[in-house]
């Protein structure tokens, strides 16, 4: 089985976002860059699946010079090779767009199975695995929680619906998987893994090797602003001492739950 | 502008997500001078929907979409395109939506501004979407043609929809060349929720900022001299150190206590929706932007490792 996973660089979720002067792009030096949460969980689903059934798996990431580490890191898990898509046209696209060059640049890998993260922490987008699957012609399911494979050709997926309800759904391949985390338990790098990365190739695409008409892209982001404030808070404030103390008197007087 | 809007059912239930999309459709047109119809797969629900204020409900009706499948609701939404020519389609961002939307969007070849939580009419009409899980906000536009928008659950009132009564009118959908290489199952539920959190009266929630399993030991004796349910947010749940049914939000419970008293979570949407109707929210945070901070009563700014303890042994000697 032969399974790309996509793996996007983000800022971590406690770095804090400070918005630069353009109103368009943040302040990057004090942002931490990690792997986007769900597609460590769709890297470790694909992992699995390869110690189970035999096969090759291979970490595509598009995104600036910085994100070749999200690709090492996939290396040192177990990845067999990356994909490297960057190019600074490749700027400001929108997700169709981004869909239509990292289509063009695995279209020819002729996966089984791209899995991917359900959405990303960032843009949260929620659509380029669907977009890959329309353009390279696959079956899908999204929110995968779990994954069997049925035979060479058919492998099931359990969605997760809203509240908890759940669905096996049975897919032809190839097939793109959006995955959820919790599906399964991450796994670090080892020590050995990480000492293999240099051993192993990525690959590097470029705007030449894509199609130009993705490069067009027809949605504009004409600011990014934290939001407005509507609700009017009551803040506590104090030494650890008097906010619980605060918080005794609000339990008691005003929300009346100790007895 | 004419805008079409995408009506899920469940069930024979019209979906409130795309019941809200409806109200947003309707905000739209009226700002755009433009007109709405709705296109629902289900003839259960046209009765309800002939009742707002539309230009027409469609009606496709097809046995192969009588339960969802993304393929044949893709290849049915392709043709009804086609025929009707809408500027704008607009979806509830529903999870069915998640799983078909975004494929409707590469086939028609317009863009999808997926999971948006309002629109404003300035010089352009500019759909405002939530980024970085809440922290931020963008404002996108289209630059020209065609394109789809889905609105998050909660962006619209249903309570203000327009009535009025509408002409239903069949519409035809050639499903005959679609293949079958998704099959859904079933739905079914895991065994029975262990805890149900939804009779609590106070609930003491922890999010990722607990930092490891061991932490919630002194989460466990706040709620207990509380007297409190302990629930939690989806990242806890995910590294197992708690079981999923204290999981609060759009794939975990929905509860409305007297008390929520959330400890280190930032408030994420999917958080949000299941625990938004509770009567009295009290959010400790170490990071004064955090989301949540936007729908709490009360609020405290500071590190839940150095206020929990103190808050325990006050309340211990109340
Ligand atoms: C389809 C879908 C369904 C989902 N369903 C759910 C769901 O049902 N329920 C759910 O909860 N999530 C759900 N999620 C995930 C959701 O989007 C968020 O990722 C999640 O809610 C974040 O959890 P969190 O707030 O605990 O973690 P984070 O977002 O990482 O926030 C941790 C917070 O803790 C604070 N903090 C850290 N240390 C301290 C400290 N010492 N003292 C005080 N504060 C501290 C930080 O400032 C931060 O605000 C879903 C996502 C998707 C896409
Ligand atoms: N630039 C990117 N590089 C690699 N994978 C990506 C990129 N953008 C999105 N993805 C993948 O697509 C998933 C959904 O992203 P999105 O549609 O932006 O919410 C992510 O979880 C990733 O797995």
């Amino acid at each position: 089985m032969k399974i790309c996973v996509l793996i996007k660089q983000v800022p971590d979720k406690d770095s804090s976002l400070n918005i630069s002067d353009d109103h368009l792009t943040l302040v990057e030096n004090n942002i931490t860059w990690v792997s986007n949460e769900s597609d460590n969980y769709a890297l470790e689903e694909a992992l699995l699946l390869k110690e189970k059934h035999g096969g090759e798996v291979i970490a595509c990431t598009l995104g600036k010079d910085s994100a070749r580490q999200v690709l090492k890191d996939a290396l040192a898990k177990g990845a067999d090779r990356g994909i490297f898509i960057s190019d600074s046209s490749f700027d400001n696209l929108d997700v169709l767009s981004l869909g239509k060059i990292i289509a063009s640049s695995l279209e020819k890998e002729n996966f089984d199975i791209i899995m991917s993260g359900l959405q990303s922490d960032d843009q949260g987008n929620s659509q380029l695995g669907l977009i890959l699957a329309e353009l390279l012609n696959m079956s899908h399911a999204t929110l995968g929680m779990g994954t069997e494979v049925v035979d060479d050709s058919t492998i099931k997926v359990k969605k997760e619906l809203e509240g908890g309800w759940f669905q096996w759904t049975k897919l032809s391949l190839p097939a793109s998987i959006s995955i959820q985390s919790g599906i399964n338990s991450p796994r670090y790098a080892t020590l050995k893994g990480i000492m293999m990365v240099k051993k192993k190739t990525v690959d590097e695409v470029t705007s030449g090797d894509v199609a130009a008409d993705a490069l067009e892209s027809n949605v504009t982001i004409n600011k990014i602003y934290v939001p407005d404030k509507t609700k009017e808070t009551q803040f506590i404030e104090g030494s650890p001492d008097e906010i619980s103390e605060k918080l005794v008197e609000l339990f008691r007087n005003d929300i009346k739950v100790l007895n | 502008m004419k805008i079409l809007v995408y009506i899920q059912q469940d069930d024979g239930k019209l979906n409130s997500v795309s019941l809200e999309a409806l109200k947003g459709a309707q905000e739209i047109a009226a700002q755009t001078g433009g007109t709405v119809s709705a296109i629902c797969f289900n003839s259960d629900v046209t009765t309800q929907l002939a009742g707002y204020d539309l230009t027409e409900v469609l009606l496709a009706e097809d046995d192969k979409l009588n339960t969802f499948n993304p393929l044949f609701y893709l290849k049915a939404m392709e043709d009804i395109a086609k025929a009707e020519s809408p500027d704008i389609i607009v979806f509830g961002h529903s999870y069915e939506a998640r799983d078909w939307a975004p494929r409707l969007s590469v086939r028609l070849d317009i863009p999808l501004i997926s999971d948006c939580i309002g629109f404003k009419k300035e010089d352009e009409l500019t759909f405002i979407r939530s980024i970085y899980q809440g922290k931020l906000n963008s404002d996108s536009v289209v630059k020209n043609g065609a394109f789809i928008v889905s609105f998050q659950s909660g962006a619209f009132r249903v309570d203000g929809i327009q009535s009025g009564s509408a002409e239903v009118r069949n519409v035809t959908v050639d499903l005959s060349e679609v293949n079958d290489s998704i099959s859904p199952e079933e739905k079914f539920q895991e065994a029975e929720q262990a805890v149900d959190l939804t009779q609590a009266e106070v609930i003491v929630s922890v999010g990722r900022g607990i930092g490891k399993e061991e932490n919630l030991e002194m989460v466990r004796e706040l709620s207990k001299i509380l007297g409190a349910e302990i629930a939690a947010s989806r990242p806890v749940v995910d590294a197992g150190w708690l079981e999923s049914s204290r999981q609060v939000g759009s794939s975990g419970q929905t509860v409305s206590p007297k008390l929520y008293l959330a400890l280190g979570i930032s408030g994420a949407i999917q958080h949000v929706v299941g625990m938004k109707g509770s009567k009295h929210i009290v959010v400790i945070n170490k990071d004064s932007n955090a989301p949540l901070f936007e729908i709490a009563d009360y609020g405290v700014v500071g590190d839940i490792f150095e206020i929990v303890p103190q808050l325990t042994e006050k309340l211990q000697n109340a």
